[in-house]
């Protein structure tokens, strides 16, 4: 029994049903599939950042003993830029040229081989110098969107939208103190430990097939199919495990390529990027550049916000500045608003989603700001939140009204906890920051397939796959209304010719989405053995109760196991394009120290709140908020792209990209607000993005109070933290 | 990867030979974990890598009279072994940190100096601790003193045709100890924005600067022995004056470059900052010894 | 292409035999040729420690070492942890905890952790967190796997059965 929230399953903490695999190391991830015939494939990828194609010449590496094939993006069926390059390549790494081969190494051999002519071009890697009028241009096709009018001059800013709301002269006009500040982040990246592989293989009736780690079997699927100009029904991917992706494995890189040497060679072909590969050829989270100005009166009321968001869209235009502005001042009522946004293009790797995409970048603005603005004030920054905070029925300042939700709860929860009673000590240069967040999580296309064993157990199909535990959360879905133990419930993650289609596993949707899919497909099971029950009996249908587990009539009292026995076979299948995902806050506390020798900022305690509407398995949504902070924590000292000066990334590695270790961090307290989401059976809200969201500005605080200088440059490492304390 | 070809060396002759006949093709293969990487990175041909754990001279370790540590004795068996943790705690110090633990389960020192890296951990300790490095050829054997060892990024003393291997420490005198530290931005798994050693030996009383060795790492394109901040400190009292003088005439022989890892004034600022800690670690040991 | 070399060598209690090249690493032995993928690759240089095997009892890397060199030695995989009577106390701790979300980097962190507790029966958390530095998880945050491993040590003795 749960403790004391009135389910059974819901809320326990059950060994995940794939866990036993995982930890014996028997999972089956993205590169863990050999074939006896397999070839080994590699990308040839671009050295500069910006530079015409004249030729390409692949003649020697043809030669090679052991190649198989080589192509380019003349030999993609719909040519797709990012895939292969055409005739510019617009960051160094992109992908030019593929090729197979009978191992790994004469691939690489022959990488090495093939002859490619560019013609360098100057490069622009940094959104401040890409948006001036005499910046290198990267696409002469591409003028700005600019409120819905076409500028017609080429330029480096695909889209300016804007969101406007009150009066903004006047509410500065109203605030008694103003605070105005530019804030620049870097390029970061998801991190997932997994390099970036996909399998292929093609048979001669023109079924392809392939294996890949991904948050969205149906997207590669969809991507495959569009780039090789075959019907998505001859294509079959199979998801293997998956390790990470936050965002990053919702797309496709070397899937298509992997696929169309298997259609060309006709044996199994295998492409895995290496870790630079991963750095430097696949979508990271966009540099920003944000001028926030934000005004409130003396006792606390925000009057009025103006910002620009610039965000880094990479190559191509399509960076995630509209859910920047969608997220930034979500948890605030803010009267008079202005928000404008650009999509800016740079010679970097196209940007793509990071957990919480656009929202830890502009929320790090404006959560900063209102601590400057409380320090101004003298006001205790919780405090403040309570007072501009939003809650059920107040206005999301640039969108809808919000429905149930549960921000000042996780304030609340944050001033009583323990972390915020005691005294962040002294004699050193230490400093506590706070900071909120929020991300209005996702819904969507989800398919469950439901089967009744004889012996009472149920075969769970899905079609998300499991990126940390939503085996685990859907099965106990189910269970909960099977009225069954999560163990009875065997969940499978399976291909896209065994389910309905299912959206990505993001945008922190799954637990939600394909878990309220699992419960209609178990209300369907129930149904239907009520039905059979009924017919058992010789009773009528609406003398057939279901209640905790248990069928029973007015003569008659089995339990589902012995109900399944008299019923089996049973099948409940539902897909269906769900809504309701409740949008979710967290408030996070952080204590630093920081060495005033050398700059570095030590994390000495973390406390992450969240509402996350109910936990399914408490563990795993814990899990989700520890991981989501120190991914923050992460980029807020440490992880950036660092460029040289002809555009070319210089620490592609786990070694010099620095991310957090394990002695790097403290333990992340966490603290489960439950407000539930009416738009779940049980009240499920995302969980996964959430908690990226607060970390960077709540450290940002921790260290500008800390050292007494504010810090609007992330990261803050120990470098940027020594020029501030003017020791450099 | 570029192939090549591997033979595992079973004497030092073998080794020797091999390396006469293969000459610049050839490198020696202890831990690997530099080197390898290195050849898989396309930072280093290689045609012939030759395997010297088998070779029994390169595995001693031993402390008799002067520490001799085989170059092929990884860091795990180093910073484990009671004998240095006792008198050779900078030694501890930089082992424990040269990568994560798998790593200091094959990395030797040996490796770690002949890899030549300015950022080295060990190298600075080995300095600092008056080390010779004892090189065998087909000339037979010959000894170098560690702070001549380093040519440059990536280059040593060693002829094509010569291998490293002992390094042979002296033992410290009573009242002295040492330490080791680097600058990091992650706490482990990082390479040293600027690291620094420090030997002292000081007076039965603690009160004098008997002598003192420091060593600089990250901030030229060698290791670097600190020979005026060494020597100012014989004699000087114990005193935070001294240990700021010392700590000047450190940063005026850094000369480093910025880059990814940090700024030339970050690191110049750095050298200040760890040469003061690493001489108050080495005097608190002494403190804590006695 | 140089020519393959005949290794023999055992693995998780088995003599093993494989031809490889000199240039392939013990990593790509492991996965590619005895199909034993449970050592992940996720950096190829000795930054992420998810290849982490156990060779004569120590933690390594196993990007870091030649195929060649497992000649005459002993070698542990995650494979070999788990015993026909169940899981090893780490992996079942690992269960309990919820220490995986992913699970890619989780056999690597098992083995290093299970050398911890053979070398440091009862490690302090600042231990625990200084010898899986060479591991990186970007999932959990370290918090429920450095919970894990302290919980076995409290409640197991692995380190004296094993």
């Amino acid at each position: 029994m749960a403790d004391g929230n009135g389910y059974k399953v819901v809320g326990t903490r059950p060994i995940r049903h794939d866990g036993v695999d995982k930890v014996t190391g028997r999972a089956k991830y993205g590169a863990d599939l050999n074939f006896p015939d397999m070839l080994f494939g590699k990308i040839l990828r671009s050295p500069h950042a910006h530079a015409k194609i004249v030729s390409i010449d692949v003649s020697r590496a043809l030669a090679h003993p052991g190649v198989k094939d080589i192509v380019t993006s003349k030999d993609l069926p719909i040519l797709s830029e990012n895939i292969l390059a055409e005739d510019k390549v617009f960051y160094k790494g992109h992908a030019i040229v593929g090729l197979a081969a009978v191992d790994v190494h004469t691939a690489e051999e022959a990488l090495s081989l093939i002859d490619i002519e560019y013609e360098v071009l100057p490069a622009v890697t940094d959104v401040a110098k890409a948006i001036r009028e005499d910046s290198v241009v990267l696409h002469q096709s591409l003028t700005t969107n600019t409120l819905g009018e076409k500028t017609g001059k080429p330029t480096n800013i695909s889209s300016h939208v804007r969101h406007q709301n009150g009066d903004v002269e006047a509410g500065f006009a109203e605030a008694d103190v103003v605070v105005e500040r530019t804030f620049t982040t870097q390029t970061v990246h998801q991190g997932y430990i997994e390099p970036i592989t996909a399998t292929a293989k093609y048979n001669p009736d023109g079924e392809l097939t392939v294996w890949t780690s991904t948050q969205g079997a149906f997207n590669v699927r969809q991507q495959v199919a569009g780039i090789l100009d075959c019907p998505a029904s001859k294509v079959r991917v199979v998801p293997l495990e998956i390790g990470g992706g936050f965002g990053g494995k919702t797309t496709v890189y070397v899937a298509p390529v992997a696929a169309l040497l298997a259609m060309r060679t006709g044996q199994i072909v295998k492409v895995t990027m290496t870790r630079d590969e991963v750095f430097e050829g696949t979508g990271p989270a966009p540099a920003t550049l944000i001028r926030l100005k934000m005004g409130a009166t003396k006792d606390g009321r925000i009057t009025a916000a103006d910002t620009d968001l610039f965000y880094e869209g990479g190559a191509y235009p399509g960076s995630a500045v509209g859910a920047g502005a969608n997220c930034m001042f979500a948890a605030y009522k803010i009267p008079n608003l202005m928000i404008d946004g650009f999509d800016v293009v740079v010679n970097k790797p196209s940007s793509h989603a990071y957990r919480a995409p656009g929202a830890p970048n502009s929320s790090f603005a404006a959560e900063c700001v209102i601590d400057e603005i409380c320090q101004k004030l003298d006001l205790d920054p919780l405090e403040f939140r309570m007072i501009n905070g939003a809650k059920e029925g107040d206005r999301n300042p640039i969108g809808p009204r919000h429905g149930k939700i549960g921000y000042l709860e996780t304030v609340e929860a944050a001033q009583t906890h323990d972390h915020y009673q005691v005294e962040v000590g002294n004699g050193k240069l230490r400093g506590r920051g706070v900071a909120s967040g929020y991300w209005g999580n996702g819904a969507g296309r989800s398919s469950v397939n439901l089967t009744v064993n004889q012996d009472g157990t149920i075969m769970l199909l899905e079609g998300s796959t499991d990126i940390g535990g939503t085996r685990a959360s859907i099965a106990m879905q189910a269970a909960e209304v099977l009225g069954i133990a999560a163990e009875d419930v065997r969940p499978a993650v399976v291909d896209t010719n065994s389910i309905g289609e299912t959206g990505v596993t993001g945008g922190s949707r799954t637990t939600h989405a394909t878990g309220l899919v699992a419960i209609r497909a178990a209300e369907s099971v129930i149904e239907q053995m009520k039905e059979k029950l009924a017919d058992h009996w010789e009773v009528n249908l609406n003398q057939v109760d279901f209640a905790d587990g248990t069928f029973l009539n007015s003569d008659n009292q089995i339990s589902f196991k012995e109900a399944a026995r008299i019923c089996s076979p049973v099948v409940g299948s539902v897909t269906e394009s769900t809504t309701g995902a409740g949008g979710a806050f967290g408030t996070h506390v952080v204590d630093v120290e920081v060495d005033e020798d050398t700059g570095k900022v030590e994390v000495l305690r973390y406390t992450a709140v969240q509402d996350v509407g109910t936990a399914i398995h408490p563990s795993y949504a814990e899990g989700q908020i520890q991981g989501g902070a120190v991914q923050g924590i992460g980029w807020a000292l440490s992880e950036e792209y660092v460029y040289d000066q002809k555009g070319q990334m210089v620490n592609a590695s786990f070694l010099d990209y620095r991310m957090p270790t394990s002695y790097d961090t403290p333990m992340v307290d966490t603290v489960m607000v439950e407000v539930p989401n009416p738009g779940h059976p049980f009240g499920v809200r995302g969980v996964g993005e959430v908690p990226l969201v607060p970390p960077l500005a709540a450290i940002a605080n921790a260290v500008s109070r800390a050292i007494g200088v504010r810090m609007t440059h992330l990261p803050m490492n120990p470098g940027s933290v020594l020029k501030a304390l003017n020791k450099i | 990867m570029q192939a090549f070809d591997y033979v595992a060396a079973k004497s030092l002759s073998e080794a020797v030979n091999l390396l006469t006949k293969y000459r610049d093709q050839a490198r020696i293969l202890s831990g690997g974990t530099d080197l390898i990487v290195q050849v898989r990175e396309n930072h280093r041909q290689v045609g012939m890598m030759v395997d010297i754990k088998g070779v029994p001279e390169v595995n001693t370790l031993s402390y008799n009279g002067s520490l001799e540590i085989g170059a092929s004795v990884p860091c795990y068996k180093i910073y484990s072994n009671e004998a240095i943790k006792s008198n050779f705690p900078a030694l501890v110090d930089a082992t424990s940190i040269i990568g994560g633990v798998q790593i200091q389960s094959r990395a030797s020192v040996g490796g770690n100096l002949c890899n030549a890296s300015p950022a080295a951990d060990s190298i600075p300790a080995l300095i600092i601790l008056g080390t010779q490095c004892v090189v065998n050829g087909p000339d037979g054997e010959r000894s170098v003193a560690v702070e001549d060892f380093c040519d440059g990024p990536g280059q040593t003393a060693l002829e094509s045709n010569e291998l490293l291997v002992k390094l042979v420490i002296p033992t410290p005198a009573p009242n002295a100890s040492s330490f080791y530290l680097r600058f990091t931005p992650r706490n482990e798994m990082d390479i040293a924005v600027v690291g620094a050693g420090a030997a002292v030996e000081l007076s039965a009383d603690h009160q004098t600067f008997v002598s003192a060795r420091i060593a600089l790492g990250a901030v030229a394109p060698t290791p670097l022995f600190a020979d005026d901040a060494s020597s100012l400190l014989a004699g000087k009292p114990v005193s935070d004056e001294s240990i700021e003088e010392a700590c000047e005439a450190a940063k005026d022989i850094a000369t480093p470059i910025s880059d990814m890892r940090g700024t030339a004034a970050q690191r110049t600022h750095l050298v200040g900052v760890l040469t003061r800690r690493a001489l108050n670690g080495a005097i608190n040991r002494i403190k804590e010894g006695s | 292409m140089s020519r393959k070399v005949h290794v023999q060598t055992q693995i998780n209690g088995e003599n093993v035999e494989f031809l490889c090249e000199p240039r392939q690493s013990m990593l790509e032995v492991l996965r590619n040729e005895l199909d034993l993928t449970g050592a992940k690759e996720g950096c190829n240089n000795g930054n992420c420690g998810a290849c982490t095997i156990i060779v004569e009892g120590r933690p390594v890397n196993s990007c870091c070492m030649l195929g060649v060199e497992a000649e005459g030695k002993e070698i542990q995989t995650i494979e070999g942890v788990a015993t026909p009577e169940g899981l090893h106390p780490l992996q079942q701790k690992f269960l309990e905890h919820a220490a995986l979300q992913c699970g890619i980097c989780t056999p690597g962190f098992i083995m290093n952790a299970k050398v911890l507790l053979e070398t440091n029966p009862n490690p302090t958390e600042e231990e625990v967190r200084f010898w899986l530095a060479g591991n990186l998880c970007r999932c959990t945050g370290y918090d429920k796997i450095i919970r894990a491993v302290l919980d076995t040590t409290e409640t197991t003795g692995v380190s004296t059965n094993g």
